[in-house]
């Protein structure tokens, strides 16, 4: 069994409070992100621990891990970037700002740099379609990203 | 006369100066529209909010005050509140400008609500791409807590509520509202089949719920303080109120534009507003609810007659910005995300994009959708690549064809309804690609 971090512990506990004690499932999504963010990923072994956190059953927290595009089942970089497919961005020239960030980094879709740094994977409709091309870096918003603007970004990620 | 904008939801926000925290919102005079509320009964909130005449902004233009009336009061059973605020229908950014910025709109909002339907307890679903407007939320509940607005025995009036906020991870089916039920209830965002499963009747946890979209929820503190008559005064008469429009495309000035409902032209705001077509091009095509809205062909004159019988003839300039008058020239309103292409936009390649999104986005559930919308996004592929094959629009429009009507939840049109508008009124683009 993978070891349990114990702020994991006492997070997910204060999270079952806002779901009525039947409805221990209900809390699934918010206990999913809560793991992925110390964990990384969300392992086999984290998939039993969630199912006996909510009462269920593993195959109902699996089915929920992959089902949801958010939520991975193998670690990532360090820095995620999540850049708009949608069409707005794309109008805006997201798909030239790919290809420019993929060799900035030099690394491909959906793979992470050797040293564990960098991983870029397509998204759809961020909700910044007036400010395009947007993209995210792990939980940041960045809009109106040029190719100027991503050297810039990407020289201050340590 | 020049375009102009009619700032009621977002008139805090664009203030200098103004931040998201209590003071700010304070200082702009809100939670007055709560302590009014407070001291009314919930029957006479909810008949000023039937009054008010305000339809969901959240897609379907449902009005908000029947939405309300619908919600099974004699079930014994709790009444649940849940904000939707899973804003992912490509060119769309509204929700996000008022959670970021002025999020106590929405708590007050929210409360109001809650209190006219006798609720305990209400959630705020947010896509989980907000993370950040996620801690904004919670910051502001807590906020609004320590002067109890929320929580038990708010501002002394014996009533209590809880607001929790539960983030969704990244699944656009979760806009839909039973979709994000069955999401909020820790499973697979697979919509629900109506009948049974209405919400006001049926929704989470079987009890009865009312699924609001943010900005229609921002509204209600608004009827509350100028009473529901004054507020169908603003906009027209069946599209009161203003409206958060969101313009993004091949635009000068994309954004977010808060209007009067009926009382500026499509032309005005793309003109006018949003400072024209980029580059002084010509407009080619709109797309004026968000992405699953039927495109509009610009080159196009709209003949038909209103609802009160007099006849109207438009270009798309005339075509007011209001539910009825994007539904009477074939396309909807939707969620307010007006997606504008000019002379030079790849049809074809645009379409493409969209499918993509759909085949995506699609949650499995039922067959015509799940293969459709891949096989559509797949077709267009191959198309946009030059690699169309002798038939193929026929064929992307037997599949789009196949869709509507034989799913579950409205995702089947959604998908369909680009494809089939797109080839309807550009067939040319698509069918010059076929060799």
């Amino acid at each position: 069994m993978q070891q349990v971090p114990p702020h994991l512990e006492t997070e997910v506990n204060t999270l079952l409070a806002h779901y009525p004690a039947e409805h221990k499932r209900s809390a699934m999504l918010m206990v999913l992100h809560a793991v992925q963010e110390q964990c990384g990923c969300v392992s086999d072994a984290m998939i039993e621990w969630v199912a006996a956190k909510l009462e269920c059953k593993p195959i109902h927290v699996y089915e929920c891990v992959t089902f949801y595009p958010m939520f991975r089942r193998k670690p990532v970089g360090k820095y995620h970037i999540k850049i708009c497919r949608t069409l707005s961005c794309e109008l805006a020239g997201s798909h030239k700002l790919c290809e420019e960030l993929k060799k900035m980094i030099g690394t491909g879709m959906d793979q992470t740099t050797p040293d564990g740094k960098f991983t870029i994977s397509w998204v759809e409709c961020l909700a910044a379609c007036g400010t395009g091309p947007c993209l995210m870096i792990n939980d940041e918003f960045y809009e109106k990203v040029t190719k100027e603007k991503a050297e810039q970004l990407l020289a201050n990620l340590k | 006369m020049a375009a102009v904008e009619r700032k009621l939801i977002t008139a805090r926000m664009a203030q200098p100066g103004y931040s998201n925290r209590l003071d700010s919102y304070l200082a702009a005079g809100g939670y007055a529209a709560l302590r009014k509320a407070l001291a009314m009964t919930p029957e006479t909130l909810r008949a000023e909010v039937s009054k008010a005449g305000l339809r969901g902004r959240g897609g379907a233009g449902f009005g908000c005050g029947l939405k309300w009336s619908l919600a099974d009061r004699r079930s014994g059973k709790p009444i649940y509140l849940i904000c939707n605020a899973d804003e992912s229908e490509p060119g769309t950014f509204k929700d996000k400008q008022i959670i970021y910025k002025d999020p106590h709109a929405l708590v007050e909002g929210m409360v109001c609500a809650a209190y006219a339907n006798g609720v305990k307890t209400a959630y705020i679903y947010i896509r989980g791409e907000f993370a950040e407007g996620c801690k904004i939320l919670l910051a502001a509940i807590e906020e609004a807590r320590a002067k109890n607005f929320v929580g038990a025995n708010i501002l002394g009036s014996g009533y209590s509520l809880d607001i929790f906020v539960h983030r969704g991870a990244g699944a656009y089916i979760c806009g839909e509202e039973t979709g994000l039920i069955e999401s909020l209830e820790g499973k697979r965002a697979y919509p629900r089949f109506k009948p049974p499963y209405f919400p006001a009747v049926l929704g989470l946890w079987m009890c009865p719920t009312i699924v609001n979209n943010v900005e229609t929820l921002c509204n209600i503190p608004h009827i509350i303080a100028m009473g529901g008559v004054d507020f169908a005064k603003i906009g027209t008469p069946n599209n009161t109120g203003t409206r958060m429009m969101c313009v993004s495309g091949h635009v000068n000035k994309p954004g977010c534009y808060e209007v009067e409902l009926g009382k500026i032209t499509l032309g005005e705001l793309i003109n006018g507003l949003c400072g024209g077509v980029s580059g002084g091009r010509k407009v080619k095509a709109i797309i004026p609810g968000g992405s699953s809205a039927k495109v509009i062909r610009c080159d196009e004159r709209f003949k038909g007659r209103k609802r009160d019988g007099t006849e109207f003839d438009w270009s798309w300039q005339d075509v007011p910005v209001d539910f009825d008058s994007v539904a009477m020239i074939g396309s909807m309103a939707g969620s307010g995300g007006v997606i504008v292409l000019d002379e030079t936009a790849d049809i074809p390649k645009a379409v493409a994009n969209i499918a993509e999104f759909y085949a995506h986005e699609s949650c499995g559930q039922c067959t015509p959708c799940r293969e459709g919308s891949l096989w559509m996004a797949k077709a267009l592929r191959r198309m946009a690549n030059g690699r169309a094959m002798k038939g193929d629009t026929d064929y992307l429009k037997s599949i789009a064809d196949g869709i509507p009507g034989r799913t579950i939840c409205p995702f089947g049109e959604a998908c369909a309804w680009p494809v089939q508008s797109f080839i309807e009124k550009f067939r040319d683009d698509f069918a010059k690609l076929e060799k």
